[in-house]
């Protein structure tokens, strides 16, 4: 008789259900997996590193970089922490500012999720519809910052700029006649806020064709039900955060729990699972792109009506307006000397975190009162819920490791910063 | 009893599949949303920042004094900038070169400038095909800041009020 013995195989780096480069070593039992092993590193940028010898806002952009599909909530997190050690608040409309487009991105980081997540469970068609609503918001995410994806728009005191007034518009060509154009450009009237308003309109009504598609589906159920089922004992032991947690039933939030930026101030509710499989963080995940629907528009109909600075009027921080450094010797001797060596954080240390779309996402600044901090640690999400990859699939089969990975959300340049 | 028996018609009939079928079915007579790519473009904000460019004063002086802002604030340190006094007494770069591979297109550089010089244009589809071609020189800068000027003014112009 022969003998049977596990098999061990390679899952990656180069999977396209891998999420970017995931390596699995993984022991397996015929087609049930008995020990699973996830080998990082490969997207390793040394982004903590890095900031150590750089000024404090240079720093912004890398922060883009790590989890790079909710941009701006990574830079929330690391300019609340600069702005706990330096002291200071940021303008309120600069708050408004800042948790409506961490909402803005935490839809663009579910609806990534939701169509990659599809494709790899074989639903196709997610991934065009997902794409589809995405591109709307990129739009946002351009006007306000000039960048589709790594935005670079919030600073230690605020944010850079104002939302602009008007959205560009769509040129005709031959393809697109007048009437066509005119069609096209019919929501890109108005200011960027009334583009978000219209996107806020249709938004919930796409979640429910989303919804339609997959919710009740047959084949989604099968691959999801029962799949990587986590109870909430171990999801609080083993350091999850985020939808990781509240899909295994527990209520914790920080936007509720420990309330930042202006959520102390919105009306909405957190989703919670029962059972802690796939398919509950699936619901829970659904279930938030209509509450960050809802506090858009609440922050939308506040900033019409509240127009005011966005960045603090601290020259020591804050550069000068362009007006003022042309005209005025102070203001151009401010700009200088904050272009060159920025601005020094008094000695101390501060954690802030930020309730980003995959969890809590914190920054751990030390300073030793100069301009550059003298450490910095990030806690991102993905990788504590990475490392519980083993238990979420022990036992189940292989093609339910593609729906667990699926399922934590992993992206790689916040695990190997 | 009478919802399990409508469960399991339902369950037979494959009633949520085409349900959802009716979704992408809407979806396949809808108007289509895609715009052909190299015949028309997506519109770009003001804002947008692409491909570098140096601009000149209306008089063909080109606006760059080399204060070397830029330079210091690049978090990736992609420019590099020499520079020497000119005849007339004035300082100008002799050398202003930006690696386009180190380059994160933050837009520091363009909010450091204190005389507009270094801009970041709405150019973003670009290529090389040589090694080397990803450091672009002062002229090349130049050339895409004279070719450009009018669209990078009016850009600016537009954002004037919220910088």
């Amino acid at each position: 008789m022969a003998e049977i013995r596990n098999y061990t195989m390679n899952f990656g780096p180069q999977h396209p259900a891998a999420h970017g480069v995931l390596r699995l070593v993984m022991e397996m039992d015929g087609e049930v997996i008995e020990r699973l092993d996830p080998h990082i590193g490969l997207l390793h940028r040394g982004t903590e590193k890095l900031a150590e010898n750089k000024p404090f806002n240079q720093s912004i952009g890398y922060m883009d970089r790590l989890d790079y599909v909710s941009m701006m909530c990574n830079e929330h997190g690391y300019v609340r922490a600069v702005e706990k050690l330096l002291g200071i608040e940021a303008p309120e409309r600069a708050q408004y500012i800042r948790v409506m487009f961490d909402e803005i991105t935490r839809i663009l980081n579910h609806l990534l999720w939701l169509g990659t997540h599809g494709l790899d469970l074989g639903a196709m068609t997610m991934f065009l519809y997902c794409f589809r609503e995405r591109e709307d918001l990129m739009d946002c995410y351009e006007a306000v910052s000039g960048a589709r994806m790594h935005a670079t728009y919030y600073r230690v005191g605020g944010v850079h700029r104002d939302l602009p007034n008007q959205m560009p518009q769509y040129e005709p060509t031959k393809i697109h006649g007048k009437k066509d154009v005119a069609r096209m450009n019919e929501n890109r009237q108005g200011s960027l806020l009334d583009f978000i308003w219209d996107f806020t309109e249709r938004f919930p009504g796409c979640v429910d064709d989303y919804e339609t598609l997959l919710t009740d589906n047959r084949i989604w159920k099968q691959r999801t039900v029962g799949i990587g089922v986590v109870s909430p004992e171990r999801a609080m032991q083993m350091g999850f955060s985020g939808v990781m947690l509240r899909g295994s039933g527990i209520e914790w939030d920080l936007r509720k729990k420990q309330p930042y930026a202006a959520y102390d101030r919105m009306d909405f509710d957190i989703p919670v699972g029962v059972v802690g499989d796939c398919y509950d963080r699936y619901l829970v995940r659904m279930e938030e792109m209509r509450q960050s629907n809802r506090i858009i528009r609440q922050c939308v109909r506040w900033l019409k009506q509240n127009p005011g600075p966005v960045m603090i009027d601290n020259h020591k921080i804050a550069p000068p307006r362009r007006g003022e450094m042309k005209g005025d010797m102070e203001s151009l001797i401010h700009h200088f000397k904050l272009f060159t060596e920025g601005y020094c954080v008094p000695e101390g240390e501060a954690y802030a975190a930020v309730e980003a779309p995959k969890g809590e996402f914190g920054c751990y600044v030390i300073s030793d009162g100069a301009n550059k901090p003298y450490r910095l640690k990030i806690r991102a999400p993905g990788f504590v819920h990475l490392s519980s990859i083993h238990e979420m699939c022990q036992g189940h089969m292989l093609a339910d490791v593609v729906a667990v990975i699926g399922t934590q959300d992993i992206v790689f340049g916040e695990i190997d910063r | 009893m009478n919802t399990r028996v409508r469960q399991l018609l339902r369950s037979f009939l494959l009633w949520e599949l085409l349900k959802g079928l009716r979704v992408t079915g809407r979806h396949l007579f809808a108007r289509k949303i895609t715009v052909q790519y190299p015949e028309e473009k997506t519109p770009k904000s003001p804002r947008f920042r692409g491909l570098h460019a140096l601009r000149r004063y209306p008089n063909g002086e080109e606006r760059c004094i080399a204060c070397k802002l830029c330079e210091a604030v690049c978090p990736a340190a992609a420019i590099t900038i020499e520079s020497e006094e000119r005849e007339d007494g004035t300082r100008r770069t002799t050398r202003y070169d930006i690696d386009l591979f180190k380059c994160i297109y933050c837009g520091f550089c363009e909010e450091a400038c204190p005389v507009d010089s270094i801009v970041e244009t709405h150019i973003h589809e670009f290529h090389f095909e040589n090694r080397g071609e990803n450091v672009i020189t002062k002229e090349q800068l130049l050339a895409i800041g004279d070719q450009y000027e009018a669209e990078i003014a009016a850009a600016r112009g537009t954002d004037a009020p919220y910088r």
